[in-house]
Formats: C-alpha cells, sequence, structure tokens
C-alpha cells in the first residue's frame, strides 16, 4: 500500500492537478476473453479534480474498462494505480473502499427500498454500527442512524431530492433514478466516480442540466469524474481530457478541441473517406 | 368450539416452527440465490446438540441451548464455506445438487454417530398448562409462540433498520450494485448463513419439544415443509416466509383434525399447489423485473 509509485512521465492532466499526485494512473492495461482482446494497451490518468471522458463506437469497450477499474474484471494485463496503491487482486468492495464508486448504464438502483436506504446503503462503510447495538437499539445505534440520515439527506439536497426521500426508489422518474444512483456513488465517498452513460435517454435540456450538476458535484466534493457518453455535446462540453477507444485499443487522446480535429476518430466514428 | 380453537392453537405453534425454518430457506434464497436443501437437516444436528448436552453430558437447559445454537451457526457457515462458496459463479443446478448431497450427508454422518433409533428428546422446557376456561394450553406450545414471534419481530427489525440488514437487502436486490456500495457480497452471505442457521436451531430445539423424538431423517420432512412455506409466502421474502409457514402449521393441524391425519400431508402440498397456479410468485411474492 505505498505510494511510492513515480509521477506518470506525460501526464495527461489539467494544470491545477499537474502537481498533486493522481487519482487514477492505468498503464498497459488489456484483458481477454477466450481468444478475443477486449481491451488491450489502454494508458490513462486522470487527475484529482478532472473531469475525463471515454468515448468510442458500440463495442469498443468502453464498459469493459469501467469493470476492469472496479475489479469486476480481473486484467490479463498492465496494472491499475487508484490513488498510488495497486488495486490487483482485490474484490470490488475493497476498491469501493479505497475510492472509486460508479454508477451503471441501464440503472441498477435498489428499487424496493426508499430512496433514503439507498443513499444509506452507500453510507455503509462510513456508518459505525455493530449488530449488538443495531438489535439493542441503544444510544450508540441511534446516534450512528441520526448522523447516516443527515448526511444522506445532505446528499440528496445536491440535486434537490431531500422531498422525495422516502419514496421507493423504482417508483421515481426515469431522470430522478439517474440522479438518485449518482448521489448512492457520491455516498460511498469516492475519490474518483465513474459514469456509465449518464445521459442516456435525456433530452436536450435534461442533459445540460446534468452538465451543469457534474460540473457542480466536481466543485463541491473535489473528486475526478470519468464519464462513457455517446452524447458529444455534453462530452466536448464539460469534459477535459477525452480517450477514444476502437476495437478494445485507444486510437486518439486529448481535449476536445484535438479530439474533434482528430482524423483517426473521424474515421472510426464515419468510416474512411473513400478515395 | 374450545376443540377448534385449541387445534387452531396448536396450529400456530407449529406453523411458527416452519415460519422460524421458512425464514432460513427465504433468507439464503433472496441473498445468495441458491435453495439450501440441507437447511432441514441442520435443525436435525442441533436437536442433537441438545440432546448430546442435555442426556449424555448433563449440561443445564440454557447452556445446552446455546451450544446447539453454535453448533448450527458453525456447521451453517462450513457448509456455505466448503460447499456453496467455490460454485458462486456455477450453474443453479449445480448449486441445488450439492445442497441435495450436503442434506445426505448430514444425515448419513447422523446415522452413523447416533443409530437409527429415535432418541427421546430432554424436556428442558418445563412450563406448566395455561388453562383459560374449558381451554388448555399446554405450556410448550405457548413458549413456542411467545418466543417465535419475538424472534421475527426483532427479524423484521434487523433487516429493516440495521445497517446490516440494509447491506443484506441490498445484496438479494442487485449483488453487483452491492458490491460497488463497499458491501463485502461474501461477508453478507455468511452471515445470512449464520442467522438462518441459529434459526435452524431454535426451530430443532421446538421441533423436538413438540415431537420428543428425534432422529437421523427428523430434518427432512419439517425441511420440505418449511420450503413449502416459504414458497407459499412468495420465496425471498421475509413476512412471505413467516406469513407461509404459520398458514402451513395451521392447515396441517385442522385438515390433520377434522378431514384425516393420513391425508394431511397431501392437503399441505395441494394447497401449494393451487396457490402457485393461481399465484405463482406467492403469497407476498414479489414480481421479478427482468432485467434489459
Amino acid at each position: 500500500m505505498s505510494k511510492l509509485v513515480p509521477l506518470p512521465s506525460k501526464a495527461l492532466v489539467p494544470e491545477r492537478d499537474a502537481d498533486k499526485f493522481p487519482i487514477l494512473d492505468v498503464r498497459h492495461l488489456g484483458i481477454d476473453f477466450g481468444g478475443l482482446t477486449a481491451v488491450d494497451d489502454f494508458n490513462f490518468t486522470m487527475g484529482r479534480t478532472e473531469i475525463g471522458g471515454l468515448i468510442g463506437p458500440n463495442g469498443a469497450g468502453k464498459t469493459t474498462v469501467f469493470n476492469l477499474l472496479t475489479n469486476v474484471y480481473r486484467p490479463t494485463r498492465g496494472s491499475i494505480l487508484l490513488d498510488g496503491v495497486d488495486t490487483l487482486g482485490m474484490s470490488t468492495h475493497q476498491v469501493n473502499k479505497l475510492g472509486i464508486a460508479r454508477t451503471f448504464q441501464n440503472i441498477r438502483l435498489f428499487t424496493n427500498m426508499s430512496v433514503l436506504d439507498n443513499v444509506k446503503v452507500g453510507l455503509h462503510n462510513s456508518t459505525k454500527s455493530n449488530l449488538f447495538a443495531s438489535v439493542t437499539h441503544g444510544p450508540a445505534f441511534h446516534k450512528a442512524e441520526r448522523k447516516a440520515k443527515e448526511r444522506a439527506l445532505e446528499l440528496l439536497s445536491v440535486f434537490h431530492m431531500e422531498d422525495l426521500a422516502d419514496a421507493q426508489a423504482g417508483s421515481l422518474p426515469y431522470g430522478a433514478q439517474r440522479r438518485l444512483e449518482i448521489v448512492r456513488a457520491l455516498a460511498t465517498e469516492p475519490g474518483i466516480m465513474l459514469l456509465d452513460e449518464p445521459a442516456a435517454g435525456m433530452n436536450p435540456s435534461e442533459t445540460a442540466e446534468l452538465m451543469e450538476n457534474i460540473r457542480k458535484i466536481r466543485d463541491t466534493f473535489q473528486i475526478a469524474i470519468m464519464l462513457i457518453e455517446h452524447d458529444m455535446s455534453l462530452v466536448m462540453g464539460i469534459c477535459e481530457g477525452i480517450a477514444v477507444l476502437n476495437y478494445g485499443k485507444i486510437i486518439a487522446k486529448g481535449t476536445p478541441d484535438e479530439i474533434k480535429s482528430n482524423p483517426a476518430v473521424i474515421e472510426a466514428y464515419l468510416g474512411k473517406k473513400e478515395e | 368450539m374450545m376443540d377448534f380453537l385449541s387445534t387452531l392453537i396448536s396450529g400456530l405453534s407449529l406453523g411458527s416452527i416452519y415460519a422460524l425454518i421458512a425464514l432460513g430457506y427465504t433468507m439464503v434464497y433472496g441473498i445468495a440465490k441458491m435453495l439450501n436443501f440441507a437447511h432441514g437437516d441442520v435443525i436435525m444436528v442441533g436437536a442433537f446438540a441438545v440432546i448430546t448436552s442435555v442426556s449424555m453430558l448433563g449440561l443445564s437447559p440454557v447452556l445446552s441451548i446455546l451450544i446447539s445454537i453454535v453448533c448450527c451457526v458453525v456447521l451453517g457457515v462450513s457448509i456455505e464455506r466448503i460447499a456453496y462458496k467455490p460454485l458462486r459463479k456455477s450453474p443453479p443446478l449445480a448449486v441445488l445438487i450439492t445442497a441435495i448431497g450436503v442434506s445426505y450427508f448430514l444425515q448419513s454422518l447422523a446415522l452413523l454417530i447416533f443409530g437409527s433409533t429415535q432418541h427421546s428428546f430432554p424436556k428442558i422446557i418445563n412450563m406448566p398448562a395455561i388453562e383459560l376456561g374449558e381451554l388448555t394450553i399446554r405450556g410448550n406450545m405457548l413458549i413456542t409462540l411467545v418466543i417465535t414471534t419475538a424472534i421475527m419481530a426483532g427479524m423484521s427489525i434487523f433487516i429493516n433498520k440495521s445497517k446490516t440488514g440494509k447491506a443484506m437487502r441490498a445484496v438479494s436486490e442487485d449483488r453487483d450494485a452491492a458490491e460497488l456500495m463497499g458491501i463485502s457480497v461474501n461477508r453478507t452471505i455468511t452471515i445470512t448463513f449464520a442467522i438462518g442457521s441459529a434459526l435452524a436451531a431454535v426451530a430443532g430445539l421446538f421441533y423436538g419439544t413438540t415431537y420428543g423424538f428425534i432422529g437421523p431423517y427428523t430434518g427432512s420432512m419439517p425441511g420440505i415443509k418449511a420450503f413449502v412455506a416459504a414458497v407459499f409466502g412468495g420465496i425471498g421474502s421475509m413476512p412471505g416466509a413467516m406469513l407461509g409457514g404459520i398458514l402451513l402449521g395451521v392447515i396441517e393441524n385442522l385438515s390433520k383434525r377434522y378431514i384425516s391425519t393420513e391425508l394431511s400431508d397431501a392437503i399441505v402440498f395441494a394447497v401449494l399447489i393451487i396457490v402457485l397456479m393461481v399465484k405463482p410468485t406467492g403469497l407476498l411474492g414479489k414480481k421479478i423485473n427482468e432485467k434489459v
């Protein structure tokens, strides 16, 4: 668990984060499924307050990268340094404790629980409670419960959702479910949050609001956010660094402007121009 | 009328034992997504632990009940670790067959140690019968009812209010998402097996005091009936297991008294079939949402 890993040589992080240790440093990451190489030689660095984007055509391996970062899959090659700690061999709940959280492409809330309880589950590791205290309902239990509830409501208020606390999560409208999933991920106190297609199914005005909210979260919580997104207005609007994935390989990396004018990216998205 | 009432009360008492066992089935199903067919045999082990500590070692009833609970918890957690955990990602059929294998293993082990004869269960609950006018309620039935009701109420609070309970509900709804909330799925499953087995030990105690005799195969019938109760109430649902268990006990006792002793089990299973035809998810079962 040492932090004696050298800083990456060509750190592609925003200037304000350049002198700080990167929250995420992925090196030569790769995974094979049987004979198929799903991701290969993936290199990526995230500054501590950076908003980064991962784009690419369908099936390029973007969600696979998220699954690798959260140790749902075990990489075949390469390493992931989360806040300087090599996460190889850890289980998903351990890397979550270390500071990585995510949302899902298809929303995966605990639909039968209340909105508040969803957030409280996210607070699992910061809630101090033992079995004895919870069965006896002693003062320690009530104190921990009250603190958890306060914190949960505070987090919900970021998205103005505190009034919905007692509603069943599955009964919320689609947009609110997406926001709740982000709040729940925030509750685990991540250093970096991965958002898998947060704007999927949203109309342009909702997307614009989401964009504001992502910035707000970054500014309020001072965390890094990495997102997979097909909505280019969102990606180009808020991401500071973007990596383009195609057939499991990074074909381009850079700022939104660099990506927009990169011929390899245009080819991957639109096909090669016929001569 | 008095006859009906006393049949009803003994049915409630029997049903609450089924409910305790059914809780173990339904919790393990909800959280580990498997049917633990060895659960009934844990009851038998718990009952033999009481017989051994009271009749053979001469220990006090309270101490032997504690020993029985500890034995069952250790057994339940070990079964999960050794037999089920390696199969966590295997097809459900493999786990099911393994569970049946564990069930036979426990029965054969008990047969080897205790022989095939029925052992009489020590009378450790000494509570005089209560007379309410013409109605007489046997002491052990009253104790069974009171304690199982208290346990079920405690379990409801635990699952709904405590942090561990919330973690268990989260794992049962979406294992991967729960893991990403920093919840250890393995630890949660271990806790589930520990709680289920402790409940089985208590059920074994009450089953033993109700019937008076324990043999190596004693666990299988209440185990199957509790499974039926869990499905009846809606497998995966804790209130469902409690309701299903109690209804099953009442139906069984009423049909024993008023229809036929020989047919009572057949009637119990017929009720299950009818309920499942009308409501395939069980009485309180939730509709399973297909994940896209």
